[in-house]
């Protein structure tokens, strides 16, 4: 089944219904219409291109947020093998918008930590729209101790709107379960990898994205405040999230142009949820090759470079520096 | 019949809400008092009525923290770059200038070396005053310098955070400065040195889910706003109703979180006994 078609892509159905027409039409009347046919697939094509080369932020960010992407679970079974699950941070119970465990992709043995979201009601009232609590952050660093204990490779999946913002996530300090996470990934002795899949929504996101490589698929996006949110607090109207979008500078290119991240990872054209299988193996290829050279560095030498990667992150102005 | 008519309580009321005179005389928010600014200045910006705390800008904090002459300011020339050449309602330049003539600050923290007590320490004190004392890449860069140069120098570290949290307008580039500042934060602590992190109103969001959450020991001022998300947002969010005094530094004390609520005049001493205990 197709995907569910997003507002800017209304053209490219509409092209290919009249395709549809014109290929009944001639086989009803019995007429040659090949060249009709051939013209109005070459505008199809065209338009397509038109439209998936000219992304603007907010049409990436309608992407990210489709319902039928691949989700982290889905790359847990097509670009990992044997997932086992691992349940619960030892403290208050288990999360289940950061599910977590082992997995293997290639020859690596990994712990991967990931947030989840559902695609229906119910999924996602169980996922709880992939806003982790602090249990799923301290299950994450919970499972980072034990990838550091047992020279395992850790690999991050990050597709969060944020972390939640509820009394119980206040009551049990979701702010100090991020902070801790990002001062214990900072030090942990072994090769961490992060990949934002899809929503990469402030310090829910960052709370498992401090990593020796940060790298993102095409049309994810990674924001310091949703689009949305930004609206609202600078145009004071969240109907404003567009422009916010664009201003905010949160795509994968904008974003590795500023240093954030590492690597963009291709996805399929019209983006991952028409193709997931050949983003999935996009995305294991990536991971690998930074895998390959990660882990054969000296825990030391990590350490430092991933302590200078962040620490050179941000601009001032410096006088005496022109 | 009464001989004289009822007092009119809106008009009385109505005269009580009359501005004061600018700058001589401030209302206390809390119970409502009117303190001549001297008074409360004497008073550490504290309500000699009722204790609230009022706002108190960096220079007055230092001031109250430190021994005399003992300060030495890091990196006051540092200032900010909009690099996103962000543009929403206001710019992001517009918005830096009219902050830096108000408040006289270049961005919304001053740090350096300083004797509480005459205990060696670094020192960062965040200025809510500036926009929101909201992180960008300058506060995050002279609070990883001082933590840094703290660690360096074998110096027990003291944040006295307020923040309304990441500064957007700086983009992902802002969320990056709480990796950064952890990271220096986990080196210090590598070195066995005391981190003591005071929490002020209000601190939230990205400050809060970062260096403010990390001290080995976390003091607060009473009745300080403390939090990851606002309260409004948690409303919209969940459509729960908030239990009474949520937020409030008290209510972290009783969730375990904040070791002790310190009133103002209290602090430096406090903070002296402290480092005294952690051998700095």
């Amino acid at each position: 089944m197709k995907p569910a078609p997003l507002d800017f892509e209304k053209p490219i159905l509409e092209l290919e219904k009249q395709l549809e027409e014109l290929r009944k039409h001639s086989k009803l009347q019995a007429i040659d219409l090949e060249r009709e046919v051939k013209s109005m697939e070459a505008k199809i094509e065209s338009t397509r291109r038109e439209i998936y080369q000219n992304l603007s932020a907010w049409q990436r960010i309608q992407i990210a947020r489709h319902t039928a992407r691949p989700f982290a679970l889905d790359y847990l079974r097509e670009a990992f093998t044997e997932f086992v699950e691992l349940h619960g941070d030892r403290l208050f119970g288990d999360d289940q918008a950061m599910p977590a465990g082992f997995a293997r992709l290639g020859q690596y043995r990994c712990v991967v930590l990931a947030h989840q979201k559902g695609r229906d009601t119910k999924e996602n009232i169980r996922r709880n729209f992939g806003s982790a609590h602090p249990e799923g952050y301290r299950k994450a660093l919970r499972l980072m101790r034990l990838a550091e204990k047992f020279q395992l490779p850790v690999v991050t999946l990050i597709d969060t709107p944020g972390a939640y913002p509820g009394v119980g996530a206040e009551e049990r300090h979701i702010s100090e379960s991020i902070a801790v996470n990002l001062r214990e990934m900072m030090q942990l002795r072994t090769a961490i990898v992060a990949v934002v899949i899809g929503e990469g929504g402030s310090g829910g996101a960052l709370g498992i994205g401090v990593a020796d490589r940060v790298l993102m698929l095409e049309n994810a996006y990674y924001s310091v405040i949703s689009p949305e949110g930004c609206a609202a607090i600078l145009w004071k109207h969240r109907s404003h999230a567009p422009e916010a979008a664009e201003a905010l500078k949160l795509t994968a290119f904008d974003l590795k142009q500023l240093g954030i991240i590492d690597a963009v990872i291709p996805e399929p054209t019209g983006g991952a949820h028409h193709d997931p299988l050949q983003t999935a193996l996009n995305l294991r290829a990536a991971v690998l090759a930074q895998l390959d050279v990660l882990t054969k560095k000296k825990v030391s030498v990590l350490l430092e470079e991933r302590y200078e990667k962040f620490r050179q992150m941000g601009r001032v102005l410096e006088p005496g520096m022109g | 019949m009464a001989i004289f008519p009822k007092p009119s309580l809106k008009l009385g009321k109505n005269l009580k809400k009359r501005d004061m005179p600018e700058g001589l005389w401030q209302k206390c928010p809390e119970c409502g008092e009117v303190i001549h600014q001297l008074e409360l200045s004497r008073n550490l910006k504290v309500c000699p009525k009722c204790d609230h705390h009022f706002t108190f800008s960096a220079a007055e904090r230092i001031q109250s923290l430190l021994d005399p002459d003992t300060f030495q300011e890091f990196d006051a020339e540092l200032a900010s770059v909009d690099v996103l050449n962000f543009k929403g309602v206001a710019t992001y330049r517009d918005r830096l200038k009219s902050y830096q003539a108000k408040t006289g600050l270049r961005d919304a923290v001053i740090t350096g070396f300083g004797s509480i007590e005459g205990h060696r320490s670094g020192l960062a004190v965040m200025d809510f005053n500036f926009l929101a004392a909201t992180m960008g890449s300058v506060v995050g860069e002279k609070i990883t310098r001082l933590i840094e140069r703290s660690t360096a120098d074998r110096r027990a570290v003291v944040i006295v955070s307020a923040s309304g949290g990441a500064r957007m307008y700086e983009g992902m580039l802002s969320l990056m400065q709480m990796a950064k500042t952890s990271g220096a934060l986990a080196r210090h602590a590598e070195a066995r040195l005391p981190y003591l992190s005071v929490l002020t109103h209000p601190t939230t969001a990205g400050v809060m889910a970062s260096y403010a959450s990390l001290g080995d020991l976390i003091l607060a001022e009473p009745k300080c706003m403390v939090g990851f998300a606002g309260p409004r947002v948690i409303r919209e969010t969940t459509h729960q109703e908030l239990p009474p005094g949520f937020q409030t530094a008290e209510f972290l004390k009783e969730h375990g979180f904040i070791d002790l609520i310190v009133h103002r005049r209290d602090l430096r001493s406090t903070l002296a006994r402290l480092l005294d205990y952690l051998g700095a």
